[in-house]
Order: C-alpha cells, then structure tokens, then sequence
C-alpha cells in the first residue's frame, strides 16, 4: 500500500515538471512529445480536469445535461467498466473520458468527424470507487457531466 | 480441530450471506446494477479473439506430423466440431478413456500431429504476454456449440464409473479448511461478497453453471476453460493443484456436465 | 504480431453501426512482475476508422483503457457491401490493420 503511494507521489513531481514545462512553452502538447502522430502525451500525464481541458487546447469548460454518461453504477471489477457517452451538443467535435481517481485521469479522447454520431461506447481501468466525467468539444467550447461509478472488489469463485 | 475450521468456514460464508441479503431495498439495487454491468459487458466479449485464433490452429499444419486438427473426432466423428461439446465427456475407443473436451485435444495432437503427450500438455493455461494453443481451441471448440442443449451420455461402463468417481470427489471433504465442493456448491443461496455461488446439486443452478464455462475472466483478462475452473476451486479449497487433464479432473467434469445435460449452452462466457 | 481484430460493421436504420474488439495487454506501466520487477508500459495509443477513405473515427487512448479493447460508434453514408478499415498503433510502434465488410 505505502510503496503504491509513494509511487503515485513521485509521479505526480515528475508530473508537476512536466505540466510546467508545458506551461513554459517548452514542450507544445500533441507535437513533440508525441510518439505517434497524433498522441497528445501532456493530456494523459493530467491529473485534474482543468488541466487536462488545458491540454487538449481549451480554457475551461462548463457543465452540460447535454452529456450522457451510459453505465453501470456499481462495477464488478474495476478491470474492465463498461461507458457509453453521448453528446447532444450541436457541433460536437470530440468527446473524452476521464476518471478522477486513476493514476492519470485521461482514459480516452475520441475526434468525431461530421456524419459519425456523438457517441462512443468504450471500457476503462478504475483502480477505485470514483467520480467519473465525460468531457466534450463542441464548436470550438468544451462542455462536461460527471457521474460516480462504485467498484466492488471480486469475490473468489465464479 | 476439523469441528473448528467448519465452524469457521461456516460462520464466514453466513456472514458473507446476512451481509449480502441483510439489507433490503438497497442491496437489491446493488444487485440489480451489478446484473447491469454484467449485461453491458456481453456485447463484445473479448472471447472471440480467442475464439478466431483457435479456428486458424485447429487448421494449422503442426507437430512432427505437420498435420492439422481438422480430422479430429472430439466425439460426434472425424471432422465435426458442431455440437461436440455437449456430448463431452465421453468414452473414445482409440484411447479406451473417457475424455472432456482438453484430455481429447491432447490425444488428437499426439495422434494426429504426433506431439508427445507431455508437450501437448505442456502449456494448459494462457497468462500475461503468453498466448497459447489451448485455451484458444477451447474457445473456438466450445463457441461452436453455443446454443445447443448439453446430452453428455454417461452410458457406457467407463462414462458410468467416471461419473460415480465425480460424484464421490464432489463430496469428499479434505484439506486444511476440511472443505469438500458441495461445502459452497451444494447449497442453495450460498454467496461470497457479490457473488452468487450455483448449487450444483440443483439441476437449475447446475445447468446454470456449467454452460457458462469456459469464459473471458475480465479480473484476468484471459478466457478460461473448464479445467482451469476446477483447477481454481481446488486451489481455493487448499486441494493438493489438479493436475491437467487428470483422471479426477475428468470424472468431476463428467459428474458436473451431465447433471447439465438439457441445459442450454451459452459460452464462451465472460464473467467479472 | 499482433493477432488479428474483430470487426463487425452492420446497417442500424440509416447508420453503420461499428463494433471491434482489439487483442492488446494494454499494460499500463505500474504493475510489477512476480519478480518485483516493473513490467513497461504497453498499450495502444492511436486508433482510425475509415470508410471509403475517409476517417469515421479517430481515438488517442491512454493504458487506462482497459486490457483486449473493445470499441462500438456508428457513422452515415456506408452501404452493405462496402468496407469500414481500422487501425491501431502502440507506444512500442506496431501496428494493425484490419477491415471488415458492412453487413
């Protein structure tokens, strides 16, 4: 348990680092720390919303009832939890999934291209109980809806 | 000292059940949201990754023979995997053996790839970074029998004896915790934490239970086949470890699929 | 390399509904092997869907999605018979791609 925090505290300084040098300039989100073409590294290091709404290029972003977090209030394992999320927002450009718990908040980040329909269903990791938010772009602004989703350990058998 | 660990066990599996039923409306949401998170998880099991890998090695040239599995009589002839897995466990003639779906899958590899028993046996189990033949043929095996009622024999002398040995090993108790099977399975509403325990000597439950195997363990992210099952109540009794394909792993098999039999298949599963 | 995905892609009303399951560890970093040993960070970060050349989806995932991924959306203007193609690529480099005919 001590060595698991004390592991998740040095990952937040390594974090904090980073998060400045984004800051500073240094590093431009989405281009040179990207492995892939298109892996925005600063987004998934983010452990709060704001900055992860910061890093995926916007200033802040407001609730919506627009959002539709789809998905089992108590999950079996955390392992694997199933989420659909839908967008009723017109212009709805992305659509992202973050769980405020987790080591790193930022579990996925969907582009839904014009004719493709603002909803994705997807499975996550959830080490624990924890708010859980469904982060939209639409037209150029972000929008958000959280929901809490319980995660019971497993028993033995089956 | 045996009086004392039943006492305990006993006491821990009530616990576990007042603490599981004790509550009223608002387990009873509890439970129905876990049912919820156990639907949504049948759409896209991830099974059937298993499932596709399995049909291309059951026709893959392999072994010192380079030869396929697709001769393969897994009970209903040479060739025919639809339906065979409900008949199984069953007496084949060419190994004067009864055998579940794994002990056949073995002899079909040492009689028709030429592998020696020992490597066929080798690797029963898939884990982290490590796929193997397996648990892939059982998948893909068993997928095509989903939807068909289970019939397994158990007429012939040898299917007979195999399914009274079951039986007895089902009963037997042993081991640190003097625990036998039918300790958590041979009860009605039986539960540790969230999870309902099928009695197995109830034909529902039965036929519940033993259609749902194999099945993608999402805790392991791995599927997990009829044996393996065994294996981990064994291992959850404090059992000395089922050996692969064992003559007890076979009989329990034989004594727990045709106590199924009229049951619906429905694997492979996937299950929390 | 990597085995094969599982797409399905079937008409739902006017729409394309698209269903795939990847085989992946996506193994997030933090773990420890039976040896205490960290095990790396393994895990998908970009995923494409395309019909008729043009891109219907685009994800970029982090090792919190969870292990064997499964993935479901649905787009306009696909007709049976025609092909929907996937693509993913990990923090190691490789990459899949498979297709599958809508139905």
């Amino acid at each position: 348990m001590n060595s698991r925090r004390r592991q998740v505290l040095q990952g937040t300084g390594g974090m904090a680092v980073m998060g400045l040098a984004v800051a500073a300039g240094l590093f431009k989100p989405g281009s040179a720390w990207a492995q892939g073409a298109a892996w925005n590294k600063a987004a998934f290091d983010t452990r709060n919303m704001n900055d992860t709404v910061k890093a995926l290029g916007g200033a802040g972003a407001t609730e919506s009832k627009d959002i539709v977090i789809n998905s089992p209030d108590i999950a079996e394992n955390g392992a694997v939890v199933p989420f659909t999320i839908s967008s009723k927002l017109p212009k709805t450009q992305q659509i992202a999934l973050l769980v405020e718990k987790n080591p790193n908040m930022l579990v996925a980040n969907f582009s839904i291209p014009d004719g493709t329909e603002a909803g994705v269903t997807t499975r996550a990791k959830m080490g624990q109980t924890s708010n859980v938010v469904a982060l939209v772009k639409a037209d150029g602004k972000f929008y958000y809806t959280t929901k809490e989703v319980k995660v019971t350990l497993g028993g033995c058998g089956g | 000292m045996r009086k004392t660990w039943e006492k305990a066990a006993r006491a821990a599996l009530a616990a576990a059940a007042l603490a599981a039923t004790g509550v009223g409306a608002q387990q009873k949401s509890a439970i129905e949201e876990i049912e919820r998170y156990r639907a949504a998880l049948g759409d896209g099991n991830p099974a059937e990754l298993w499932e596709a890998r399995g049909d291309a090695i059951w026709k893959e040239k392999r072994g010192p023979k380079n030869a396929s599995l697709e001769q393969c009589d897994l009970g209903l002839g040479p060739g025919i995997v639809r339906g065979a897995y409900t008949v199984l466990p069953k007496y084949f003639a060419d190994t004067n053996k009864v055998e579940d779906l794994e002990s056949r899958l073995v002899s079909c590899m040492v009689m028709l790839q030429g592998f020696t028993p020992e490597q066929a046996k080798k690797d029963p189990y898939g884990g982290p970074g490590k796929k193997v033949a397996m648990d892939a043929l059982v998948a893909f095996v068993t997928s095509e029998s989903r939807g068909l009622p289970m019939k397994v024999a158990g007429t012939h002398p040898k299917e007979v004896e195999a399914y009274d040995l079951g039986r007895q090993i089902f009963f037997h108790r042993g081991g640190p915790y003097d625990f036998s099977c039918a300790t958590c399975h041979g009860v009605n509403n039986q539960r540790i934490r969230l999870q309902d325990l099928p009695n197995l000597l109830n034909p529902r439950d039965a036929k519940k239970a033993y259609t749902s195997w194999p099945a993608y363990r999402v805790s392991q992210g791995e599927v997990r086949s009829f044996q393996w099952r065994l294996l981990d109540c064994f291992r959850q009794q404090r059992f000395p470890e089922l050996e692969f394909t064992s003559p007890a792993s076979i009989a329990l098999t034989m004594f727990l699929a045709k106590n199924s039999n009229g049951g619906t298949f429905d694997a492979p599963a996937i299950k929390r | 390399m990597a085995d094969p995905m599982k797409i399905r892609a079937a008409m739902s009303g006017d729409k394309v509904e698209v269903k795939i399951l990847m085989s992946h560890e996506m193994e997030t970093g933090q773990r420890k092997d039976a040896k205490g040993a960290a095990i790396p960070a393994h895990f998908i970060q970009t995923v494409s869907a395309t019909h008729n050349g043009k891109v219907v989806l685009a994800a970029e995932w982090g090792p919190a999605v969870s292990k064997n991924p499964f993935l479901s959306f649905k787009f306009t203007g696909g007709k049976p018979g025609e092909k929907v193609s996937v693509t993913w690529v990990d923090n190691k480099g490789d990459k899949r791609t498979d297709e599958a005919t809508i139905s």
